[in-house]
């Protein structure tokens, strides 16, 4: 879809363009209530991003919330079909705490969610839309992902306790080699485990630099069916010449009370912070008593708004003054003829102030005359 | 362009001087003058001295690609960075400190005056112990004194401080030491440089770091 040459920021070009990949590959809209009973979400809490959650009581005097997540409302929603997947995407927004502020927001958030009997299939095939969302926004982007059973294998192998285990997961998180290490030795694994698990927090690239280390560092037949499905993704993703922008990062790291398999986080150069998340959370099915397996991912449009220095659109190309004169037909008229010109033409009596304009044109008895040129 | 946030100061001089042996100079920065910003655009890079407090909002928020920032910064802002490197210098701790004769008023919150909340406030949860929290920002040490806290949490580097006001140590909460960090998307997309920076401080680190 082409969208460069209408006046749009870059939320709303990538609205148009992501709704455009989805249902193209046969995903269909999905659209919810703004509410959901707050007790939903209390159940489930330890799945949100944040604890913040707007609630208000309804007429009925039950408590309810400003939906802060849309994965777990299309879950609950789900059939429970073990042959056959449900495939559908979201253009909603959600309100929940944003960045370090400690403010909860509205942020407009759009993604997809597959459900059901889900294969290898369906998950590359997540992937690569995950990927190719990202191509939407920018070419210069980075899909990192990650394989939850490498780091639950790496873990098991290693006999790390319960409490290490979390400890651990947050320093894979923030790709502390020290800290790993340090946990380690805490916890008395062997040389090999250690090897193992500091090994996942420096392994980062693409395909042809990582997996023939995984390979190598193998523990189980689970770890190795892992590496299998990622080499599969990255045969699809060279297929449609995305696999350069794809690394192998085990730092992305997800709950692991509700996330298994593959996760991934995608950047865009010029955004500080992740723009797309999501993986495979077969383990929050089966806690909301669901049989079938499910993976997904959301965009942060919210994120996309430091991408470009959006001035071109505050700066209006043609001014028009006109003066009293002048008859509405007149005005009218003048702004059409300029509007086949300029993307943005404003009529005003006077400049307002602080306006920021390129062309200026007086409107008087004797037509339209360009008056100055303000770069 | 890679952006680095050095925290100003002495630690931020001795960081520069890491930075340096990297690869990384920029001469300018040596010039006696407030600049806060030096730039070397043969080798593509930018130093910027900012508030040793503040290095980790910068490279959170992407305006600085990497940064020094002490690990009680991290602990109590929790930003969503890279902890690269343990840099091994700047060392301290963070701790609890009360007066000399200092007994736990256990049949009560425990008052504690801090400027770290949320390290103070984590400790005390997992000692499952009920505090009164007393955000200050400086001259914590004066609030037992005046009967303002029962006890502080703050960064002991020697000790001197809280012995000339007649506090001591109680216990120690973590080691505190000046940490390499990353913004998450910088890493992805100046990967090559950081790695390089990361390489150096870690061989420097082992030589001893002079």
């Amino acid at each position: 879809m082409n969208l460069n040459g209408l006046m749009l920021s870059s939320d709303e070009k990538a609205v148009f363009s992501l709704r455009n990949l989805y249902t193209s590959y046969g995903y269909t809209k999905y659209r919810m209530s703004k509410f959901e009973e707050y007790d939903f979400y209390v159940r489930n809490k330890g799945f949100l991003i944040s604890d913040n959650i707007i609630t208000f009581t309804d007429s009925d005097g039950k408590l309810m919330a400003l939906k802060p997540d849309v994965t777990l409302s299309i879950i609950k929603n789900s059939k429970d079909s073990v042959s056959g997947v449900q495939k559908l995407y979201y253009n909603e927004n959600v309100y929940r705490q944003s960045g370090d502020m400690h403010e909860i927001k509205e942020i407009m958030q759009t993604g997809l969610e597959c459900v059901g009997d889900i294969d290898s299939y369906n998950i590359c095939e997540t992937v690569l839309l995950a990927a190719l969302s990202l191509a939407c926004i920018s070419d210069d982007y980075v899909l990192d992902i990650s394989h939850m059973d490498i780091v639950s294998e790496a873990m098991d192998y290693a006999k790390i306790s319960t409490e290490a285990r979390r400890q651990l997961l947050s320093a894979l998180g923030e790709k502390n080699l020290q800290r790993v290490t340090a946990i380690c030795r805490d916890e008395g694994v062997g040389e090999a485990a250690e090897n193992l698990l500091t090994s996942l927090v420096t392994l980062y690239g693409g395909e042809d630099a990582v997996i023939p280390q995984l390979k190598e560092l193998a523990v189980s037949d689970r770890f190795n069916d892992a590496i299998a499905l990622m080499e599969d993704i990255f045969k699809i993703l060279k297929d449609y010449g995305c696999a350069d922008k794809v690394h192998i990062d085990f730092s992305v790291v997800n709950n692991m009370n509700y996330y298994n398999g593959i996760a991934f986080n995608g950047f865009i150069n010029g955004i500080h912070g992740s723009v797309l998340s999501g993986g495979q959370y077969d383990l929050l099915m089966r806690k909301m008593g669901k049989s079938s397996g499910a993976i997904g991912f959301a965009v942060y449009l919210d994120m996309l708004g430091t991408l470009e220095d959006d001035k071109s659109t505050s700066v209006t190309e043609a001014v028009i003054i006109y003066g009293d004169d002048c008859s509405a037909a007149d005005i009218s008229r003048a702004v059409k003829e300029l509007s086949a010109t300029y993307t943005s033409v404003v009529a005003e009596k006077s400049i307002p102030e602080k306006m920021r304009y390129k062309n200026l044109f007086i409107l008087g008895k004797n037509g339209l005359k360009e008056a100055e040129r303000d770069a | 362009m890679l952006n680095i946030a050095l925290p100003k100061g002495r630690l931020g001089e001795k960081v520069y001087s890491m930075f340096e042996k990297a690869g990384f100079r920029c001469p300018a920065i040596y010039e006696n003058n407030r600049k806060l910003i030096f730039e070397n655009a043969e080798l593509g890079i930018r130093y910027f001295w900012v508030k040793p407090s503040d290095v980790a909002i910068y490279v959170e928020r992407g305006a600085a690609d990497i940064g020094v920032a002490g690990k009680d910064i991290l602990l109590e802002y929790e930003p969503d960075v890279y902890e690269l490197f343990d840099l091994d210098i700047g060392k301290c701790s963070m701790a609890v400190a009360g007066m000399a004769d200092f007994c736990d008023p256990s049949h009560r919150a425990l008052r504690v005056a801090t400027k770290f909340t949320n390290i103070a406030k984590k400790y005390y949860k997992s000692q499952g112990r009920e505090i009164d929290i007393i955000h200050l920002n400086g001259s914590i040490e004066i609030a037992p004194i005046l009967g303002l806290s029962d006890v502080i949490v703050d960064i002991v580097e020697t000790g001197t401080t809280l012995k000339e006001n007649n506090l001591e140590v109680i216990e120690k909460i973590v080691p505190i030491s000046a940490r390499l960090i990353a913004n998450k998307a910088s890493f992805k997309f100046k990967n090559q440089q950081i790695e390089k920076i990361l390489g150096s401080f870690k061989e420097q680190s082992e030589a001893g770091n002079d």
